[in-house]
């Protein structure tokens, strides 16, 4: 039997990014109008989650940080498999930063007890810090894997493919752990209309900053060591290079141009 | 009570499901449909895993009572990316009509959970070679005789017969005086049962459409939809409320998928030295396209929310179907229009789209009968 908890987070969707616009002042995103989804990877930490439930028994609790229309990221959650989902809900928990998220969803999973496994996406969309689920393992106290691209549970270890610039590590970590996946660890699976049914009748909790007893310092914008000072459009010019002389020269330059740039 | 235009968080959760059904799974294939002609089985048999065929079925039968609002996304959402599959989930749907409509009890329960879960696909047979707007006219006669029906005819038209299991189709009880219609159901391997020709058509390439023969084919009483004499009503009854949709929503994605390459499109092309989108003529297109699809949608949506209140709604029905397919048509043509030359090239979305179009005009009753339909509303303005 495994208890998973996995952390969600609602984005823009990926494939409406032309539409985000970013508020002058906050510097956050402007989300009015802009379609949500379940981060993309997050997914793939739910089918992880319920893979592990088919194969050893279990429970899967989904949990997620956000205003009111998060609710539908963990309704959708629910209609993927999972048997229920927690909402963190509340204007006080606005503006928080990787590490006051982190203190928040480690609250949150004091209150929910028991667990073997925390899944995370390796980070979002909208974001892309990467920061919140090791952060979250040292507020739990528990060790934790980055971008595992493989995940086998075994005598209560974890066997863990984290994948690393040019291939991957092996890691094998005692549970309870938290892990973060990468998208190549599996392919989520569609909602049927079936699982969107059975969802309705499933529990879906909103709780608040109070519920789960979080430090009102620690948590919004006063618990956030770190803010965004400006973001910017990054411009790409490309590096046009002639290569001159007879065809096979030419060819012989342009090989050793990309054995030197590491691209062959 | 408010009017309220916001869609309820499952039929969200549902639209992306079908989007991302159809984007990963249907996307991929559609131009080996398109060239083949041939219907990928494997695709109608995954809509029917992600329960996208049990929308109508109550739960009580083993379906997930979403209902009509929700199947109109659903198929919208498939139409987007192959208004082929979509139109084949739409009769999977319009098969289960009588059924839904017109079944007893015992037929539901030994019927319907089949149906949910895709182990049955019906085809809802009624057109023949004498017309399809002359329903009265058909010529598939059932003797019966000792508890069954005997029955021979020829039905044509009748999509999903390359793939179907089961055959709901519309026969005339032998006898003398006024005409009494029966509306049967039988197994796909029964024997006389065979399927004729396939037609090759022009659009919507890779739905199955021809023919189904029935020579002597031996129908138990059981297994006979409604009273003798109320077959007619559960055949116009089941193509009222779920085939016009249907062909109404297969309408809109088309219309939509046109709207997104014409956009997107002008939007990237230049000419004069400026995307086209900045030309008139041009953006007058965009924006016709754009007020059919808002309208086409409104219709459609409308008749589906009177459909899920129980409320009678054919001219609604016909109306949807009616103004959402020549909407299609004219938005297809557009869309060609904004590609230039382009737009008559196979690898453009748009001229696909139109020959898809195309074909809807007939299906579930042609624009004249819709219009027919309509009347009787029509002349109530006149007190």
């Amino acid at each position: 039997m495994l208890n998973v908890i996995v952390c969600i987070k609602q984005v823009p969707d990926p494939n409406k990014l032309d539409m985000v616009k970013i508020h002058p002042v906050t510097k956050t995103i402007i989300r009015e109008g802009i379609p949500l989804v379940i981060n993309p990877v997050d997914k793939n930490a739910i089918e992880e989650a319920l893979r592990l439930r088919e194969k050893h028994g279990g429970r899967v609790v989904v949990l997620s940080m956000g205003p009111p229309q998060a609710r539908e990221a963990c309704r959708e959650a629910l209609a993927m498999g999972a048997d229920e989902a927690i909402l963190l809900c509340d204007r006080a928990l606005a503006g928080s930063d990787t590490l006051a998220t982190a203190y928040a969803l480690a609250k949150a999973i004091e209150k929910i007890g028991k667990f073997d496994l925390v899944l995370c996406g390796s980070e979002t969309v909208d974001g892309s810090t990467g920061q919140v689920p090791p952060q979250l393992a040292e507020f739990l106290g528990v060790p934790h894997v980055t971008r595992a691209r493989k995940l086998e549970i075994k005598d209560g270890k974890a066997l863990v493919e984290s994948v690393i610039e040019h291939g991957y590590r092996l890691v094998e970590v005692e549970l309870p752990a938290v892990i973060s996946v990468v998208k190549e660890i599996n392919t989520p699976r569609i909602v049927s209309a079936f699982g969107l049914v059975e969802a309705a009748s499933k529990k879906l909790e909103v709780w608040t900053a109070k519920d789960i007893g979080a430090d009102p310092s620690m948590i919004g914008l006063e618990g956030s060591p770190t803010a965004v000072v400006d973001v910017f459009k990054k411009e790409f010019k490309r590096m046009g290079i002639v290569l001159k002389g007879d065809p096979e020269e030419v060819v012989k330059q342009a090989l050793d141009k990309l054995h030197e740039l590491g691209v062959l | 009570m408010v009017v309220d235009f916001t869609l309820p968080e499952e039929l969200e959760i549902l639209r992306k499901s079908a989007r991302e059904f159809a984007e990963k799974e249907v996307a991929p294939r559609v131009d080996e449909m398109d060239r083949t002609g041939e219907t990928p089985v494997d695709l109608v048999k995954r809509m029917m895993e992600l329960g996208f065929g049990a929308l109508l079925i109550p739960k009580e039968y083993g379906g997930t009572g979403l209902g009509h609002l929700a199947r109109m996304i659903v198929i919208e959402e498939i139409a987007r990316i192959s208004p082929a599959l979509a139109f084949a989930l739409q009769i999977v749907h319009l098969g289960q009509g009588p059924v839904l409509y017109y079944a007893n009890e015992e037929q539901k329960k030994r019927w319907l959970p089949k149906m949910a879960k895709g182990e049955i696909i019906a085809t809802a047979a009624v057109t023949e070679p004498t017309g399809g707007s002359d329903v009265r006219g058909i010529q598939t006669v059932a003797k019966k005789k000792d508890g069954e029906y005997i029955v021979s005819g020829r039905k044509c038209f009748i999509t999903n017969v390359n793939i179907a299991n089961m055959h709901g189709f519309l026969a005339k009880l032998e006898g003398e005086g006024k005409p009494k219609f029966v509306w049967l159901m039988v197994e796909a391997d029964a024997p006389g049962v065979k399927v004729g020709r396939l037609e090759d058509k022009v659009g919507l390439r890779g739905l199955g459409t021809g023919e189904l023969i029935l020579d002597n084919v031996r129908v138990p009483e059981e297994n006979r939809v409604g009273a003798e004499g109320e077959g007619l009503r559960a055949a116009l009854t089941a193509i009222s409320n779920i085939g016009r949709p249907g062909v109404a929503a297969v309408a809109l994605g088309i219309i939509r998928r046109c709207l997104e390459e014409a956009a997107k499109y002008a939007k990237t092309r230049t000419l004069y030295g400026k995307p086209i989108s900045e030309l008139q003529a041009i953006q007058w297109y965009l924006t016709d396209m754009y007020v059919d699809y808002e309208t086409a949608r409104l219709v459609t949506w409308y008749a589906a929310w009177m459909r899920d209140r129980g409320m009678p709604a054919d001219a609604e029905n016909s109306l949807s179907k009616f103004y959402a397919v020549e909407a299609a048509v004219r938005s297809a043509h557009k869309a060609i229009q904004v590609f230039g030359a382009y737009g008559i090239m196979r690898e453009i979305i748009p001229q696909r789209l139109l020959r898809d179009a195309e074909v809807l005009c007939s299906a579930a009753g042609t624009q004249e009968i819709m219009r027919l339909v309509m009347l009787r509303k029509a002349l109530e303005f006149g007190g």
